[in-house]
């Protein structure tokens, strides 16, 4: 009988509102969706391996320029920073924890936390960049600091600087769209126990980002 | 454990924040670490071994993956697979091309404004060298250091 209904195209009488009809329950629609979830990721660090193969290359082959050029960078900034996207991981992970414990007020309340921290990631970022801006300390050929005497081609680590911290930048800002929306969703009343996979989605994205910066941050900042 | 026979356990909250405190500290050991001059090498793999903890911790605890379905673990840890063999190819063949190859930064050279720069200085220099065959010497030399 069941199966007649979902044949003729009719809603569900059992189940979420949220089970989407090609789903047998909440549980496998769960898992189905984290699934592709992961695949995304894999994805995106694939995405971010191209560059730092990019980054292993270029570092092989002028490791006294690493050294001399990451000089520039400053590891205070970039110190805090990694302490904040840490911060904003574990208020991610709590979001989804309270969803799970049905209590989507205290959910909203991390996720406004974890879009706040990563609003601080931004506006930090965003000095760094003005400061590296105003001292001609771009990519490739736009490089014109010129205070580094005797090291050669340091304009590459600077590409590198810039092509993996822009991508990770983009990635915040995708991210805090997501976890903006997640937001509304759960100030809407969406999400309960029973039904969380967005605020999940949002969470794990979240942690992929915050993995890649546990990466980037030695790599450009302290070992360079 | 096991993902089918009752719902989603929430994992207790002393959890999340050992595994945060950790991290904090773990972060402030890479960058004491760093500035100990262990030679390059050394401090590159100490600091990717803490590197390597921390997004273990972060993936393992806080994305669920030693608690969810094996499978989420397995897919991730074959994008992982896959990225290292692809460095580490790619490391075998860039790291031993220097005799069919070893032009490699010679066009960014020439075409970086920093070099532009350095070209254009020591082009004038040479001019006001050439120039200088009565003694006056006045090369424009702009900041070029």
């Amino acid at each position: 009988m069941e199966q007649v209904v979902a044949i003729a195209g009719e809603e569900h009488h059992r189940g979420h509102p949220a089970l989407a009809h090609h789903f047998h329950d909440m549980e496998q629609q769960h898992e189905s969706i984290k699934l592709g979830v992961w695949l995304f990721l894999v994805t995106e660090v694939l995405l971010f391996g191209g560059l730092f193969c990019f980054y292993a290359i270029y570092r092989a082959w002028n490791p006294e320029m690493f050294t001399q050029a990451h000089q520039l960078l400053d590891v205070k900034l970039g110190a805090i920073n990694t302490l904040v996207l840490i911060f904003s991981s574990v208020t991610a992970a709590l979001a989804i924890r309270s969803i799970q414990l049905d209590r989507p007020k205290q959910t909203a309340m991390f996720l406004v936390v974890t879009l706040l921290c990563a609003a601080t990631f931004l506006v930090i970022k965003y000095f760094e960049y003005s400061h590296k801006i105003h001292a001609h300390i771009l990519p490739g050929e736009l490089f014109a600091y010129t205070h580094l005497e005797g090291v050669a081609n340091p304009h590459i680590f600077f590409s590198i600087y810039f092509a993996m911290t822009g991508l990770h930048g983009l990635h915040v800002v995708g991210g805090m769209v997501f976890l903006g929306f997640v937001l509304i969703r759960t100030l809407q009343g969406t999400y309960s126990s029973e039904y969380y996979i967005p605020v999940e989605m949002g969470g794990l994205y979240w942690h992929l980002v915050d993995l890649i910066w546990i990466y980037l941050f030695p790599l450009l900042y302290l070992v360079g | 454990m096991d993902t089918h026979d009752h719902h989603h356990h929430a994992l207790p909250l002393s959890m999340y924040i050992g595994v945060g405190a950790t991290l904090f500290i773990l972060t402030g050991v890479t960058v004491v670490s760093a500035q100990i001059d262990l030679g390059s090498t050394a401090n590159l793999i100490l600091a990717m071994s803490i590197a390597t903890l921390k997004a273990s911790l972060v993936a393992l605890f806080f994305m669920h993956l030693l608690y969810d379905s094996k499978l989420y673990a397995f897919i991730f840890s074959v994008g992982l697979f896959m990225l290292t063999a692809f460095i580490v190819i790619t490391m075998f063949d860039t790291m031993r091309r220097d005799g069919i190859y070893d032009h490699r930064a010679v066009k960014i050279q020439q075409e970086a404004g920093f070099y532009k720069d350095i070209h254009e200085a020591a082009a004038a220099e040479a001019a006001a060298v050439e120039a200088a065959g009565d003694g006056e010497h006045d090369a424009p030399a702009p900041a070029a250091h």
